[in-house]
């Protein structure tokens, strides 16, 4: 997994290196200022003429001086590095999505886990700077550090070595398994916990009107309680790692001196040099500090990755041919056969052989109850999901012979859950059609009934939406949506359940206001509310994925079956007609 | 922002207790440091030009040895206080949350509030953890090492503490300068790069509509170069920004430097002994580094002092103003009354309920009907003593509502939301909430009467089914009945129903009116119709007009 991430460093590869050379020297600088400093020290104590200790001071000097200037280049390149990375990693997984979206892509059904996923993306990007940097440069830095010591005094070397080795990769690691620990032990309390805190906040309407609310509060200390209780026992190993990092750099320094002093009284080595092995490992110490933070976001790093690979892993939906058929030309008739689809291989179909045709200008309804398969048609139709059986013909070729976006250059959708951009309202509506002029905007809005509204707003069309569309009300939402598929002025228009969401009387007025808008159009309402059907030409009636009826509404009046039944329970439910 | 918010202190009294652990624990570390570069000094001196052995350095390894053992025990009790204050002192701050979150209500609490709350309160609070185990302490090392380490030199060399005097106070100086002229720019730079993954999203979650017209493949260049935009705005920033830290590191090493060199030649120069040369060395580094690692823990500091500020900010709302007479009137012989109420939420043109006024007789029936929006659901609030009229009165016979305590008043009533609550717990748990002592057999008689009997009883564990987040698992017409049924049990004078029937199938429907229509029979009821066939239980209908939009 770490080398698939280690491809999308790929723009920046240069920029990494540097930045870790960098790192090396900045680092670098560090140790040698000690062991300098130790050396000159050691050897101004015997004596010597000025002269003899000059490289000794320029190098301390120059040590002195580099550590800022390199550390500064390091975190400049190295944030350029991760901003590069950061871009194409992002866009890279945005064509991947582009060609998963939305049938191959589980997560577009709920919003929560997209945002996941998009903060996930720009979670992975912390392996660069935060884990790979640090990781690389301590141990090119560490093993300069040995391998000096070890050309002094061998011994002194592995007293080094195992030291930082214990506090470099045994500390991080045992911190970090400590934590997994202390983690899976309160999991269920912290749970609760979270379930509760949730339950109250959400609840608290109820909590106040049912003067509940002491009671709920009193089992949220309780909880509460239990949790701490459980998360301070788990500090007493929490520490093992802080506490492993201290041992190591002691030992390291009492170690050195306990393999230094005999061997400057046996000769082994100089005693000028004695200084240095035993004032090195205070230096070099500072390499390793930074490697638990580094585990940690590791750790962090991997969870991100797993759930982004696991995305962008699932299979395409749709095959686009290699050998694309060329677009017919208009008018266009859409011809479904005996259609079948469903949305994983197992899954029982939801869409279980469907036959309709679509004359230039015919309209035509699809109604029936949630989960008939309304929906799924749609996106077949859209080319989103591959069908399982049948075919569906635009002027006599395969969808599947075109490409993708071909076919939806034809038949266009407004969704039931349109979305609209964190934009102007003008500009959501020119995402149909960049070129468009502000007239032919105004006029698809006029078609959509919403322009008077628009008109009333204080910035008209240079409204903002906001987020999701939450700053105008849902009514308003779906018909911008419809005046963006107005304006696209698609050959075949599918509506899926453009009044969903929606109160009564506020969507039957849209669904009216629809029918009007795609009069002499070719278009495929689905929807299950029934108010307006009389307007269109057939009615096909829906259930478990397949036809139960079809016809005319008052055809579809005159026997008894399902769309009899739905229409009299619709009429005896209606709204309060205005008392 | 500041290193230490003072109302952590005041809201999470360990706080206290954790800063009086790192301070002894921080001087103890100071104490421990000196001992190590004195052992070491000593006995690298006298083995270097005494020629000592092992043998006779024998109790200063021996010491030396207690001292590395100190160490390791003072990082593992730093690491445990640590643990166990952010423990105590989340715990301390979600306990204030939560209940002040409740003392503001619900209209405080209404719409995206909740769940951004919920995720304070978890998550969010979490933030603290490494402020408490990182920063903390090494801001309370950084005033504390420099100082003793800086005074045990100048027994050594004053010479020495003078450089070390001198250059120490420019870091933070330094830091602070370089830090006001970029902060506001940094700021703006983070803003935009939450616009900018903002955006990512925004753009991803569009995909599908994106598709549709054609402009999904589009995107790609443009997020790159998006990206890449504001990349090199950010780099130009960060070349100033990363000085603060620049300078730290020049000044910490070239002052180390400095002191080496110096004493050095004052060694060659006879004016100095080697064992004061070579503490001074051990320690002059020791100066600096937890400045350094201060500096370096910035982003714990920024991230958990962000999540308390925002929970302090909740605290610190003042609760609404609430009426304290106890002795609230009788609903059952009570006629109730809005005089001319007008509400205006916050940041809405037009008001939520528009000079509104009604009378309710005790054991009358009334519907309230009209368009969304038009302010039926308000009502209710308001009668609910959630939403306090911004003008007009509620009069219970000659008692103005505004004047009674709260909790006394709605001990009185019950109510059921468009959309009922059901907390985790059973189902018995769930019809209790208004009344936690009721017998089993009242449990029961309260579902039964609220259709809710038939579908419990098929349940596995009937009754003492728990019920999964949210009431998952039960459709909306058997939560409505849940709902209803705690209604029943709490048996109040006053029922308020919010469209109960909105959401659910014909066949539900009419059990939850047949329901309903037995609630409505003993007590004064206020409900909330869109249907006919609900409003035929009601007495009479009272429509509700929305407010002209004031433009």
């Amino acid at each position: 997994m770490i080398l698939r991430l280690l491809r999308f460093a790929r723009p920046a590869w240069g920029r990494l290196v540097i930045a870790v050379v960098f790192g090396v020297l900045a680092l670098g600088s560090g140790v040698g200022l000690m062991a300098a400093s130790a050396w000159l020290i050691s050897r101004a104590a015997q004596h010597p003429p000025v002269l003899t200790l000059m490289v000794a001071i320029v190098a301390v000097r120059a040590f002195g001086l580099g550590r800022g200037v390199f550390r500064y280049v390091e975190r400049l390149v190295g944030h350029d590095a991760t901003f590069r990375i950061l871009a194409d990693l992002r866009a890279r997984v945005y064509e991947r999505l582009e060609r998963l979206a939305p049938g191959g892509l589980p997560s577009f059904r709920g919003g929560d886990l997209l945002s996941r996923l998009v903060a996930d993306v720009d979670a992975v990007q912390d392996l660069f700077l935060r884990v790979l940097l640090p990781c690389v440069v301590a141990a090119v830095v560490g093993g300069a550090s040995v391998g000096l010591a070890w050309a002094l005094l061998p011994s002194a070397g592995a007293v080094l070595l195992f030291a930082l080795l214990l506090a470099g990769v045994a500390a991080p690691w045992l911190s970090s398994a400590m934590a997994r620990r202390a983690e899976r032990r309160t999991t269920d309390l912290r749970g609760e916990l979270t379930l509760h805190v949730v339950d109250t906040l959400q609840g608290a309407p109820e909590l106040i009107a049912y003067g509940a609310a002491p009671a709920q509060l009193a089992e949220a200390t309780r909880l509460d309680r239990d949790f701490t209780r459980a998360t301070a026992r788990s500090a007493t190993t929490a520490g093992a790692g802080a506490a492993i990092s201290a041992l190591a750099g002691g030992l390291a320094v009492w170690g050195s001196l306990a393999v230094g002093l005999p061997a400057v009284r046996s000769g082994v080595l100089d005693g000028v040099l004695l200084a240095v092995i035993v004032l090195l490992p205070l230096a070099a110490f500072e390499v390793v500090a930074g490697l638990p933070l580094a585990a940690q976001y590791m750790e962090r790093v991997r969870r991100s990755a797993t759930r982004v690979f696991a995305v962008l892993d699932s299979p395409e939906p749709v095959h686009d041919p290699d050998d694309p058929a060329p677009l017919p030309t208009a008018p266009y008739t859409l011809s479904v056969k005996n259609l079948r689809a469903r949305w994983t291989p197992k899954a029982p179909y939801a869409l279980d052989g469907i036959s309709l045709d679509l004359t230039p200008g015919r309209r035509c309804a699809i109604v029936g109850p949630s989960g008939s398969g309304k929906t799924t048609l749609t996106a077949v139709l859209l080319r989103f999901l591959e069908p399982a059986g049948g075919q569906a013909t635009l002027n006599g070729v395969d969808l599947r012979a075109l490409r993708g976006d071909d076919v939806r250059q034809v038949i266009g959708l407004c969704a039931q859950d349109a979305h609209l951009f964190d934009s102007t309202i003008g500009e959501n509506v020119r995402l149909a059609r960049p070129n468009a002029t502000e007239d032919q905007i105004r006029d698809a809005l006029h078609r959509a009934r919403v322009l008077d509204w628009v008109d009333s707003l204080p910035q008209g069309l240079d409204t903002h939406v906001g987020e999701h569309g939450a700053q105008v009300s849902g009514g308003q939402r779906q018909r911008i949506a419809l005046a963006r598929a107005l304006l696209a002025d698609f050959p075949i228009l599918l509506l899926d359940e453009p009044a969903e969401h929606l109160d009564i009387a506020t969507a039957d007025a849209l669904t009216a206001d629809l029918l009007a808008a795609t009069e002499g159009r070719t278009t495929l309402l689905v929807t299950h509310r029934l108010a307006g059907l009389d307007a269109v030409d057939e009615i096909i009636v829906l259930d478990e994925g397949a036809v139960t009826d079809r016809g005319t509404h008052d055809d579809l009046l005159t026997r008894p079956g399902t769309y009899r039944t739905l229409w009299t329970r619709e009429r005896t439910t209606e709204p309060a007609q205005p008392l | 922002m500041k290193p230490l918010d003072p109302r952590l202190l005041k809201y999470a009294r360990t706080t206290r207790i954790f800063l009086l652990s790192s301070v002894v624990l921080g001087t103890a570390t100071a104490g421990l440091i000196i001992a190590q570069a004195t052992l070491l000094a000593g006995m690298l001196t006298r083995a270097f030009l005494g020629g000592a052995s092992l043998a006779d350095l024998r109790t200063p390894m021996l010491l030396l040895l207690a001292v590395v053992a100190g160490r390791t025990l003072v990082a593992w009790l730093q690491e445990v206080a640590a643990h166990r204050s952010s423990a105590a002192v989340k715990s301390q701050l979600r306990g204030r949350l939560l209940a002040h979150s409740l003392l503001l209500g619900p209209r405080w609490l209404a719409g995206e509030r909740s769940g951004e709350l919920a995720t304070l309160a978890t998550r969010g609070i979490d933030a603290l953890d490494d402020y408490f185990s990182r920063y903390l302490p090494q801001l309370v090392l950084a005033v504390i090492v420099p100082v003793a380490v800086g005074a045990r030199i100048l027994l050594g060399d004053w010479l020495s503490a003078v450089t070390i005097a001198v250059t120490l106070p420019l870091i933070p100086v330094f830091a602070i300068l370089v830090g006001l002229t970029t902060q506001r720019k940094m700021d703006r730079q983070w803003r935009t790069l939450s616009v900018l993954a903002a955006h990512f999203l925004d753009v991803v979650a569009g995909l599908p509509t994106l598709k549709i017209f054609g402009r999904a493949k589009a995107q790609a260049a443009k997020i790159r170069e998006v990206t890449d935009r504001h990349r090199r705005a950010t780099m130009s920033t960060l070349r100033i920004a990363f000085l603060s830290a620049l300078v730290l590191e020049l000044l910490s090493t070239i002052s180390v430097a400095l002191v080496a060199v110096s004493i050095g030649l004052r060694l060659v120069e006879g004016g100095m002994g080697l064992e004061t040369a070579l503490l001074v060395l051990i320690l002059a580094p020791e100066a600096y580094l937890p400045l350094r690692a201060v500096g370096a823990q910035y982003h714990a500091s920024v991230e958990g002092l962000t999540a308390a500020a925002r929970i302090f900010e909740v605290i610190e709302t003042p609760a609404p103003a609430a009426g304290t007479r106890t002795d609230v009137p009788d609903l059952v012989r009570t006629t109730l009354r809005l005089d001319r109420v007008t509400v205006n939420y916050d940041g809405r043109g037009a008001p939520a309920l528009d000079d509104f006024s009604l009378t309710v007789h005790p054991g009358e029936t009334v519907a309230l009907t009209g368009p969304s929006g038009a302010g039926k659901s308000t009502v209710l609030a308001v009668l609910l003593g959630f939403v306090r009229p911004d003008t007009g009165r509620v009069m219970a016979d000659w008692d103005d509502l505004a004047d009674l305590d709260p909790d006394a008043w709605r001990a009185q009533i019950a109510w059921v939301p468009q959309r009922p609550h059901l907390f985790a717990g059973t189902v018995a748990a769930n019809i209790r909430l208004g009344r936690p002592g009721a017998s089993d057999a009242d449990v029961r008689a309260a579902a039964a009467a609220a259709n809710a009997l038939e579908f419990i009883d098929v349940l596995p564990l009937g009754l003492d089914t728990p019920l999964g987040e949210r009431g998952l698992g039960l459709s909306a017409g058997q939560r409505q009945r849940i709902a209803l049924a705690r209604a029943f049990l709490r048996d109040a004078p006053l029922l308020l129903l919010d469209e109960p029937t909105s959401n659910l199938d014909a066949e539900s429907e009419a059990t939850v009116i047949d329901a309903v229509r037995r609630l409505a029979a003993t007590r004064t009821v206020i409900l909330v119709a869109h249907r006919p066939a609900l409003a035929a239980v009601a007495d009479r209908a009272v429509p509700i007009a929305p407010a002209a939009v004031t433009a």
